[in-house]
């Protein structure tokens, strides 16, 4: 294990969540490890229910009971932060640690301006409001300082959106978590948000952790890229490395389900489902899906190995890189 | 009755045609001068070879107006829709009834689809008797069960279930295997994979695809995603407030956009291409500028 406490950034040690149902408890997020340094991009993607959000909601402190935090470790730029008392882990919200949700312009509320709410937000964390806070923060996004007395019905998604993160960014926190925060957008406005989120992030040069579903949009905008299943941190590392020579199964397929410009019409889903967390096989989760399935696979969870620095797998498999196939 | 202007007298009518169709909507409280949601159009939706046709365009640009039109569900406010040339607006009881069997829908909002008092089986068990397509329920419920598998759902986890307990990926996946059950004529598909992943979006995609092809429906598929439609579509149409601003075949359009608005949609799109640049600038590596976003020409309003 690396020596975290000297080390700036964001470090994740074995973070493991627990979700008790009638029948048994499962573990939403299973022993995920991982580091993002200042200034630096981790993209997170995996299937829907592979715990994503759970691993950011977890990083907040924020998983509802009878949901808990069952193990683990997060420093940032040297805090505990689940040492922090509950008055300490709200004062560090927004900024300390600034969360996007997924879905984040529905949460505006409908009947305050724009100007409000930041103030509300400001003003919660016990901040004096600077005079000009409101309009610089919306200057960072791009908009018009006359959008500050707008309502949300009266912005375009797009708009909306960069309120949220301007909302975000208004404390300048030293994690940013954004929750597929253009899914529901066009290209032409997720490039212009992202280029925003981009750059304010750049500038403050805080951590950002981006969750979502998009490869493209991944390869064109995170440094790293962790790939989650079944609540477990399958593949992380470079998003050139990771990308051009996947060494998780899981993650090869989920590439070659990517449509690019060539192959134009072709679609190739995984296929098989998700594996309920409550019914996981005993081995590899991914083991059913796997055309590279062993005996040992289907006996034991195989161990997140360091293949390189920063670089890390957990499959049996011999570590090579995985061909498309033909 | 006038007959529509292209119809010649010894080709049969068109499934399903928009003439001159466009729809503003009455000036709200917040809408004191109104701007016309979608500028008239023609459509047509051939029922002799079912194309897969896609509009694109932003958030509010008229996608779900347009697919309201073809649905039935919306009149125009100019122009006309007629089904096997007959305007849909004025059709009798039973045609209105074969209409809505043909023309059938995946809406954009997974969440409002279901009544929430019933488990999600009705709304497939449901139309499936209404349309005469199943006789008794167990046999609605046998139809159920292979729609559920084809589109990736363990019909055990699924059926049975209600609304609130399924996630929004799964509701969506529900509303296409419903599409699936009902072999309409016309299906119109408002955003039919915004809440799934890569390659879940992948196999439903690939199974709208095989309702066309080998079932022979046709499809309107109505997106925000370029991509997708690039993929899908054979025909694409371009909308941008509310205006038609280019069609053609969607490797055309796409891979030769001529005008602005799409090229600069086209520009946009973030490839999975590791030597693709997103856009004019590059957001990932050195190239990280401050001005990147300004450089952008504003599309919202
Ligand atoms: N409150 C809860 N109680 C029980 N299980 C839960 C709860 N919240 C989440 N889960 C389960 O934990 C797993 C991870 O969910 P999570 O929301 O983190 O997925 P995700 O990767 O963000 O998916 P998506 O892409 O759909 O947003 C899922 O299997 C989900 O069903
Ligand atoms: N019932 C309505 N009353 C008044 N205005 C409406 C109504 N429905 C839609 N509009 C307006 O008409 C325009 C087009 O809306 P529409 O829903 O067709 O857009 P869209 O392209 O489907 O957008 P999205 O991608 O956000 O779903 C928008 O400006 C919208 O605000
Ligand atoms: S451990 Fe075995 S089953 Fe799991 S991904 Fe690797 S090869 Fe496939
Ligand atoms: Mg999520
Ligand atoms: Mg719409």
């Amino acid at each position: 294990m690396s020596a975290p406490a000297k080390t700036g950034g964001l470090v994740v040690e074995n973070l493991t969540v627990a979700y008790p149902l009638a029948t048994a408890t499962v573990l939403g997020v299973d022993g995920v490890s991982f580091t993002v340094r200042p200034g630096e991009r981790l993209g997170v993607v995996g299937e829907s229910g592979s715990g994503k959000s759970t691993t950011a909601l977890a990083l907040l402190r924020l998983i509802r009971p009878p949901g808990r935090i069952a193990g683990g470790r997060v420093m940032l730029n040297g805090t505990d932060l689940r040492g922090l008392d509950e008055a300490g882990m709200r004062a560090a919200r927004l900024r300390v640690v600034s969360y996007i949700p997924q879905g984040a312009m529905n949460s505006l509320n409908p009947v305050k301006t724009v100007a409000a709410q930041m103030r509300d937000a400001i003003l919660d964390h016990g901040e004096r409001v600077a005079p000009d806070a409101i309009a610089r923060a919306l200057e960072g996004v791009d908009l018009p300082a006359g959008t500050a007395r707008l309502f949300p019905h009266q912005l375009s998604g797009g708009m909306k959106q960069r309120v949220c993160i301007a909302i975000g960014m208004l404390l300048r926190p030293q994690l940013i978590i954004a929750d597929e925060p253009t899914s529901a957008l066009d290209v032409v406005t997720q490039r212009q948000v992202m280029g925003t989120l981009g750059r304010l992030q750049t500038e403050t040069g805080a951590c950002l952790i981006l969750i979502g579903h998009d490869m493209g949009l991944m390869v064109q905008f995170v440094d790293r890229l962790a790939v989650m299943y079944a609540g477990r941190l399958v593949e992380l590392g470079g998003i050139e490395e990771v990308f051009a020579a996947p060494r998780h199964p899981y993650t090869r397929m989920l590439i070659d389900s990517v449509p690019t410009f060539e192959n134009r019409g072709h679609f190739v889903g995984i296929p098989g489902t998700t594996p309920s967390l409550a019914r996981l096989p005993p081995g590899c989760a991914f083991a059913p899906r796997c055309r590279f399935a062993m005996e040992l696979c289907r006996q034991v969870v195989p161990p997140s190995r360091e293949v390189a620095p920063g670089r890390s797998v957990a499959c049996h498999l011999e570590d090579v890189p995985l061909a498309p196939p033909a | 009755m006038p007959r529509p202007p292209d119809a010649r007298p010894d080709a049969r009518p068109p499934l399903l045609a928009l003439a001159g169709a466009g729809k503003t909507y009455g000036g709200g409280l917040f809408h004191r001068n109104t701007v016309p949601a979608l500028q008239p159009l023609d459509l047509v939706v051939d029922g002799e070879q079912p194309p897969v046709i896609a509009v694109v365009g932003e958030s509010g640009s008229g996608k779900t107006t347009l697919g309201n039109i073809l649905l039935g569900l919306i009149a125009p406010d100019t122009g006309s829709i007629r089904f096997e040339g007959q305007d849909v607006w004025s059709l009798g009881r039973a045609a209105r009834r074969g209409f809505r069997r043909d023309v059938q829908a995946i809406t954009q909002d997974p969440f409002s689809a279901y009544n929430p008092f019933y488990t999600v089986d009705h709304a497939l068990t449901v139309p499936l008797r209404e349309f005469g397509l199943a006789r008794r329920h167990a046999q609605a419920m046998e139809l159920a069960a292979a729609a559920c598998d084809s589109v990736g759902l363990n019909p055990a986890d699924t059926l049975g279930r209600y609304p609130h307990q399924l996630s929004g990926g799964q509701r969506q996946r529900l509303m296409v295997a419903r599409a699936l059950l009902l072999r309409p004529r016309v299906l119109v598909a408002d955003e039919p994979v915004s809440m799934v992943d890569a390659s879940l979006r992948a196999t439903i995609l690939g199974n709208i695809v095989t309702l066309n092809r080998t079932h022979g429906i046709a499809i309107v598929y109505i997106t925000h995603d370029i991509v997708t439609a690039y993929h899908v579509a054979d025909e694409v149409l371009v909308l941008h407030r509310g205006v038609v601003v280019e069609r053609g075949e969607a490797a055309d359009v796409i891979g030769n956009p001529a005008h602005d608005y799409t090229r600069l949609l086209v520009s946009s799109i973030p490839w999975p291409d590791l030597d693709r640049r997103w856009g004019d600038a590059d957001l990932r590596g050195a190239g990280r500028d401050a001005a990147t976003t300004s450089k952008i020409q504003e599309t919202t309003p």
